[in-house]
């Protein structure tokens, strides 16, 4: 057992790096295993003419699409939402748009307050400071004073209105609705050795400049400073257990395709919402034969996405077209509930602002904005750089028939049974989508936009992967305990966004890491007694 | 993708579709997707897409009885009609190949006003704009909901 380490990692994404990072100052030997490679800024989309037709094709946001060594298959035909992520050194982080919102603290005592789901084990104020150490680390772009929130100070000015913000921010001034500039894990100054964003436009397939901020180059220059070793394409196979219910290692495949057993003194799955029920329900053993960390049968159970949907249109004035990040501002107005409405819970307002020329003309001529022979210029260039969009992220609340389970017949192509995903929209979320998409009609209409239109769900929009592995105080309602630990195997912990408890209305990264940063320090608090 | 992969009656049924669906333009100066440059591009890019190509262009020679380009102005624009309302996922995917190709054209681009080049490195500038657009925000009370 020469190559047995203190902790092993699996997955090198948003809460590995996260959790990487912060136990590396206990000086444990910590190694983390990441499916993918590293990836180079020089290779990204955005350096050449056909930026635009790789997302199409190697930065699809669908593994099925996409289909790079690195990426694994997944069944979602049975779900009106697909799954997107990213399988390299800081996995989806490579491809999100790098909106920042935290959850708010109401997000943690749902029941408490609305009768619904289930409180979280913690609150926000327990993560608080990991918000404010993760915003540090990240280096996030932002202003202070949003009275949608409570206090806090993002450690870079936020990125600029321009002309789509300034126009957004009219409207919703005319309408008194709140907006305010998110909270970006962009780089608007010189930070931490990366540069500032220039506005490419294209960032969501990965940053050419380095402004955004995925972990590959926010945690993971630092993590290895300080002894972290990352291997990449390794793929893990199963979690081994050992005959005293404690978890020995993991069986990988690695570069070379060769079956290698990794010991470790403690196992942290960061493998996201799909990821990690999947490598835990293919863990089964004859201890644990419904999966490892599974007594309670949750495993898998209470996905939940965040439905999106977008209402666009076109305005007279000139909009940012393909400048700039798309993500500028975001609006809580209706974040919170008001059962009048005719639901609980709420949503936020994205507004987008970037769109590449091609792919306005793609989205223009598939809805017949644009016409075929005749006609065609000058119904596009009436319609190019005047777009106004409005996204939303609606809650979506547990139900535990949506759900993660392992394909009987899809596998990768180291024989891994494929994720296969069973998932409805609820009532509830429905209900909101109603009113949502209302209320962005409103706003468009406020802008006088016309050709306005609706996209209900966003397909593509899998990105949230969250509740399949919930955290709880009790052990046959939830699989990890209020610090990460499962509550069958106690030298297991997962960190990623399986453990939510419920999904909040906004976009989860800052969350997720926050609650990496608390569950290594409270791993780093309990070392001596930590199996306890 | 090369033009190897399709056979010369295909290659000539693409170049009448996608100058139909793109034709040159006089009055913005800019020429149809069936450009020779362009259509160059579109043929190289179809790449990962070949079997929705191929189903679009089986559907479109159904369509036509045969060859699309050997038929009159009127009737190629009846079938390119149907084309577009029946072809489903194959003809979006070749539509898609045809547009984003077309728009990265340097003439194309110039006629819109835009820099032929790629985002990275030079970027773009976008405006800070009037952040007073911010102060009756600023001034509403704290409302997220306080949780005791």
């Amino acid at each position: 057992m020469k190559d047995k380490v203190d902790v092993l990692i699996i997955g090198s994404g948003a809460s590995g790096a996260a959790v990487a990072w912060s136990l590396a100052e206990t000086r444990m030997r910590i190694l983390c295993l990441e499916q993918g490679d590293w990836m180079k800024q020089s290779d990204y989309p955005s350096n050449g003419r056909d930026y635009e037709a790789r997302v199409f094709s190697d930065y699809a946001t669908s593994p099925n699409i996409r289909q790079r060594p690195s990426d694994y298959p997944i069944n979602d035909d049975n779900s009106p939402i697909k799954v997107v992520n990213f399988n390299a050194v800081g996995g989806s982080t490579v491809m999100y748009t790098a909106h920042y919102p935290r959850l708010h603290p109401s997000d943690f005592r749902v029941r408490t307050l609305d009768d619904v789901a289930d409180d979280w084990p913690i609150d926000y104020a327990t993560l608080e400071p990991f918000f404010a150490e993760n915003d540090r680390m990240t280096g996030v772009s932002g202003l202070a004073g949003d009275p949608a929130y409570p206090s806090h100070e993002p450690p870079m000015p936020p990125l600029p209105l321009g002309n789509t913000g300034a126009k957004i921010a009219k409207t919703m001034n005319e309408l008194g609705w709140h907006w305010w500039p998110s909270d970006s894990a962009i780089a608007t100054t010189e930070y931490d050795g990366r540069a500032p964003c220039i506005n490419l436009g294209h960032c969501t397939p990965a940053c050419a400049q380095g402004a955004k901020a995925s972990t590959d180059i926010t945690y993971w220059p630092h993590a290895i400073r300080a002894g972290v070793e990352l291997r990449t394409h390794c793929r893990v196979r199963e979690i081994i257990t050992g005959e005293d219910g404690m978890a020995t290692g993991a069986v990988y495949y690695d570069a070379d395709g060769v079956e290698k057993f990794q010991p470790a003194e403690v196992v942290i799955m960061a493998c996201n919402g799909v990821g990690t029920p999947r490598l835990l329900l293919h863990s089964a053993s004859g201890r644990f034969p419904n999966g490892l960390a599974n007594s309670s049968g949750l495993v898998g159970k209470n996905l939940m996405f965040h439905p999106w949907a977008h209402v666009v249109g076109y305005v007279d004035e000139p909009m940012d077209g393909h400048r700039g990040p798309p993500l500028c501002l975001w609006s809580q107005e209706f974040y919170e509930t008001d059962r009048s409405r005719g639901f609980v819970r709420g949503f936020n307002f994205q507004f987008n602002r970037t769109i590449g020329i091609g792919t306005e003309a793609v989205n223009a001529e598939a809805i017949g904005l644009v016409p075929w022979g005749e006609g065609h210029h000058d119904a596009f260039r009436g319609l190019v750089g005047h777009r106004m969009s409005v996204g939303i992220c609606t809650e979506d609340l547990p139900e535990e028939h949506n759900r993660v389970t392992l394909d009987p017949v899809l596998k990768d192509c180291h024989g891994i049974p494929a994720p296969r995903i069973d998932y409805t929209i609820g009532a509830n979320t429905d209900r909101m989508l109603d009113f949502a998409l209302d209320g962005g009609r409103e706003i468009l209409a406020a802008a006088g936009a016309r050709h306005v239109h609706t996209v209900r769900p966003v397909v593509y929009g899998g990105w949230h992967l969250l509740g399949t592995a919930r955290m709880g105080n009790d052990p046959e309602r939830s699989v990890v305990n209020s610090w990460g630990r499962s509550h069958d195997v106690k030298n297991l912990f997962i960190v990623d966004g399986s453990i939510f408890v419920t999904s909040g209305g906004v976009n989860p990264t800052s969350t997720i890491q926050a609650l990496a940063l608390y569950i290594a320090d409270s791993i780093k608090q309990r070392l001596a007694t930590l199996f306890d | 993708m090369n033009d190897q992969t399709l056979t010369q009656s295909q290659i000539a049924d693409l170049r009448c579709l996608a100058g139909m669906i793109i034709p040159a333009s006089a009055k913005h100066g800019v020429p149809g997707a069936d450009d020779d440059v362009i259509f160059a591009d579109i043929v190289n890019s179809i790449g990962r897409d070949r079997d929705h190509v191929l189903a679009a262009l089986a559907k479109l020679q159904t369509l036509a009885g045969g060859a699309f380009g050997a038929l009159d102005a009127a009737r190629r624009s009846e079938v390119a009609a149907r084309l577009r309302a029946e072809g489903g996922r194959p003809v979006s995917v070749l539509s898609r190949i045809i547009l984003l190709c077309y728009y990265r054209d340097d003439r194309v681009m110039v006629s819109l006003g835009l820099e032929v080049r790629p985002p990275f490195p030079k970027g773009h500038v976008v405006e800070q704009g009037d952040w007073s657009l911010l102060d009756p925000v600023r001034n509403r009370s704290p409302f997220w909901r306080q949780v005791s």
